[in-house]
């Protein structure tokens, strides 16, 4: 098999040109969706794709959900960018999320009848923040002075985390052994985010845009956004200059289980009212993908989890209208996923054939 | 057809299609039986008015939206798909009128559902979950002009609100029929010398601690005991609605701990799998799993949803009030056993399950009767008059039995019985 095409390394691509491949990439990946459809359902992909669209904008409530599902996984994203761009294997995120949940549902039951809602919801933010701050820095202390593994560490503290959860449902259930808290407040409505400018979900995409906005900010101005990046690079190189590489690890993973707390509360205040395992819906994991994928751009990572949000709400009406269920939706994202993952490899690499080819 | 209601019309429907978002075609009519249903419940007063009419809203204008937490590969969900359908088909509904969601968590996606098919322009939205039961109130206030019916959950009088409704089944009958097969089989097993009288130990692997998995549980243990007194039984709490391998690797554990039949109430098709692997007989729930376990599953304790959707869909129509809490059984055709597995059921089964279901349907005979059992060795009158604790089941217990889903549609029944060993893990 020698022969054919030879490989090369691009020096630098230009912005335009790796857009045109990524939006090739797109197309390219309807295209397959569409025959996949077609071969395994029957149904119009025309019309599936409409639906989906239909499903994720086609009415002012579902524009909103759809907002709030990119919001809601556009916060963890930026949540775990610090400690990815570090180098530091943050898988921890559900669990960092669903400590920030319990204390936010904690609060809303025994503060709900004796805090104002000015008071609560600030509380409510600050706490839940700690405590997802204080979950991310359990690993990263041991990462620190043990130099134990973190992609192991965070990911089994998940599971600590769900047990935790567990323990507050039982403590909060009603009625006993029902395994379901319900709504938190649901006549007073204390703790839960309040309406702005005629909708529910304001507050939710004004928290989570400042929060973005900060950290992109933080990362590429700020020193200790420096610092992050170089301890990413070569924690040697950071030692040599003089940059106490402990200190930036403890430092990062508190800001990003803060984040993942604060994304704890605000899914909890804003969305769900409640609290259960499932409040996270993956998106400590779905995160990840966003994070990477984007590589650390904080407009990336807002397009692709808008994306992805798109796609869930979507989902809902080719379920429906179809009789699909989410199995093929999911099959969509993940075809169009790896078109775009795979458009990465365009981008790095130019394909050229062998030297003295015919061509 | 209704037409009398011309004056409160044009203001109806604005603020109607504001609030409803009427469909299109609803609008290019602008007769009146369309916008009478909503601009009944909008104006209030005006819903007494509409009573006496045959129907205020004809089959072709409604529209019924349904949130289900699975979808057809699961039980439970299954069952309500299925009296969806008998309900379309009972009131000649286009499959156009018929919005399902599935797959729909106990979050807010809940509410998200209700409010988007109240966008679509349903007049009347099902959920089947119990979780979520506080979303879709929280969908009822906000939308007065819809009527929400939700199963298995237990605030709608709680809630005060009218368009918010509670429904369940008597299902704890068809747990006791599906008892009395497994009894029978039992004592097959006995009268075989395969198994010794006190080694009768049934298995129950159950979702969650609380009333409607233990009146589940113990009227089945109920039925099993009627006619094999020397039975008892072992339960085992999952945590979850839907674990297929959990159930399953519980099933099995049961068994090698001695259990020489099992039952489930949970959603899934492991603990009849776990049976079958075990070589033990099993009683089912929801749907008939003679396909899942051949050779284990004897018949499974079901219901007919549709004689509830049709129900309620056409006190919709007839512009009716729907009931707040609503639980039928046998006497009404909507509780009964799957198919028995005539290959592995004890002789003379089928002969059996008929003089007890016509009993059930006649009224004579109730699955809680006091007499039947005790609890720490008392009986249930004799713990009410001791007070404490107990003098809160006063209100369910009088003639004799412990009345099951009369108060409120959600099962209430939640005493671990003596004959019982259920511990929560």
């Amino acid at each position: 098999m020698t022969g054919g095409f030879h490989l090369t390394k691009r020096d630098g691509i230009s912005r335009g040109k790796a857009v045109l491949i990524r939006l090739v990439a797109v197309l390219l990946s309807l295209i397959v969706c569409g025959l996949v459809i077609m071969a395994i359902t029957g149904d119009n992909p025309v019309e599936v794709y409409a639906a989906l669209i239909d499903g994720a904008v086609g009415s002012k409530n579902r524009l909103w959900n759809t907002i709030r599902s990119m919001m809601l996984l556009l916060i963890v994203a930026v949540g775990l960018t610090p400690a990815f761009k570090m180098r530091f294997w943050n898988i921890g995120a559900e669990g960092q999320i669903l400590v920030g949940g319990i204390a936010a549902a904690g609060l809303m039951i025994y503060g709900g009848g004796s805090l104002p809602g000015a008071v609560l919801i600030p509380l409510i933010l600050i706490v839940s923040t700690v405590s997802g701050l204080l979950w991310g820095l359990i690993p990263a202390f041991f990462k620190a002075y043990f130099n134990t593994n973190e992609t192991l560490f965070t990911l089994m503290l998940n599971y600590v985390a769900i047990q935790l959860t567990n323990f507050a449902i039982i403590l909060w259930e009603s009625p006993k052994g029902s395994n379901s808290v319900g709504v938190i407040n649901q006549a007073s409505k204390a703790g839960w985010f309040p309406k702005l400018f005629g909708a529910n979900d304001t507050m939710i995409v004004l928290l989570v845009l400042l929060v973005t906005v900060l950290m992109a900010v933080y990362l590429r101005y700020s020193k200790q956004g420096y610092e992050i990046a170089v301890v990413g690079e070569s924690r040697d190189t950071a030692r040599y200059a003089g940059i106490n590489v402990k200190k930036v690890i403890l430092r990062t993973m508190m800001i990003s289980g803060g984040i993942c707390g604060l994304a704890g509360a605000i899914i909890v205040c804003g969305a769900s009212h409640t609290i259960s395992t499932g409040i996270t819906g993956g998106r400590g994991f779905t995160a990840i993908i966003v994070a990477w994928m984007s590589h650390f751009n904080a407009l990336a990572m807002a397009l692709v989890s808008a994306f992805l949000g798109f796609m869930q709400q979507g989902a809902i009406q080719i379920a429906t209208q179809f009789g699909l269920n989410e199995n093929a939706s999911e099959i969509i994202t993940g075809i169009i996923l790896f078109f775009l993952i795979g458009s990465e490899f365009f981008i790095n690499y130019r394909i050229g054939r062998k030297g003295g080819g015919k061509g | 057809m209704k037409r009398r209601l011309t004056g409160l019309l044009t203001a109806a429907v604005l603020c109607v299609s504001a609030l409803a978002g009427c469909s299109a075609t609803e609008n290019a009519g602008g007769t009146a039986q369309t916008a009478d249903q909503p601009a009944t419940a909008a104006s209030g007063g005006a819903a007494t008015e509409v009573s006496g009419e045959q129907f205020v809203m004809s089959a072709q204008d409604i529209k019924v939206g349904a949130i289900v937490i699975g979808d057809e590969n699961e039980g439970y969900t299954a069952a309500h798909l299925n009296g969806l359908e008998g309900m379309k088909a009972a009131l000649g509904l286009t499959d156009e009128q018929l919005l399902v969601k599935t797959n729909i968590a106990d979050t807010e996606a809940c509410y998200d559902a209700a409010t988007d098919l109240v966008d679509q322009g349903c007049n009347i939205i099902f959920a089947n979950s119990f979780g979520h039961e506080t979303y879709l109130m929280q969908a009822a206030e906000e939308h007065p002009e819809v009527q929400f019916c939700h199963a298995t959950g237990y605030q709608a009088a709680l809630s005060g609100l009218e368009n918010f409704h509670n429904y369940f089944t008597a299902i704890y009958q068809s747990r006791y029929v599906s008892g009395v097969v497994a009894g029978m089989k039992i004592n097959e097993m006995i009268a075989n010398g395969e198994i010794m009288e006190e080694d009768a130990k049934i298995g129950y692997v159950g979702a969650f601690p609380f009333a409607e998995v233990i009146s589940g549980f113990t009227s089945f243990y109920l039925g099993a005991k009627s006619v094999c007194p020397s039975v008892t039984m072992t339960v085992r709490y999952t945590n979850s609605w839907g674990d297929l391998s959990l159930e399953k690797e519980m099933a099995k554990q049961m068994v090698a701990d001695g259990c020489v039949l099992l039952s489930q109430h949970s959603d899934t098709v492991g603990t009849p799998t776990g049976a079958q692997e075990s070589g033990v007989p099993c009683v089912g729930y929801n749907i008939s799993m003679i396909s899942a376990a051949p050779d284990s599953a004897l018949t499974s304790a079901t219901m007919d949803w549709s004689v509830y959707y049709t129900y309620a869909v056409k006190s919709v129509l007839e512009g009716t009030p729907i009931a707040t809490d609503w639980a039928q059984g046998y006497p009404e055709g909507v509780n009964l056993i799957t198919e028995l597995n005539e290959a592995i059921v004890a002789e003379g089964t089928a002969e059996k399950v008929a003089e007890i279901e016509a009993k059930l349907t006649a009224g004579t005979l109730n699955v809680f009767d006091t007499s039947t059992f005790t609890v720490g060795g008392k009986t249930l009158e004799e713990l009410i008059a001791e007070g404490g604790d107990y003098a809160k089941y006063a209100d369910y217990v009088s003639d004799g039995y412990f009345h099951e889903s009369e108060l409120a549609s959600a099962p209430a029944f939640d005493l671990i019985i003596d004959g019982i060993d259920a511990q929560v893990d």
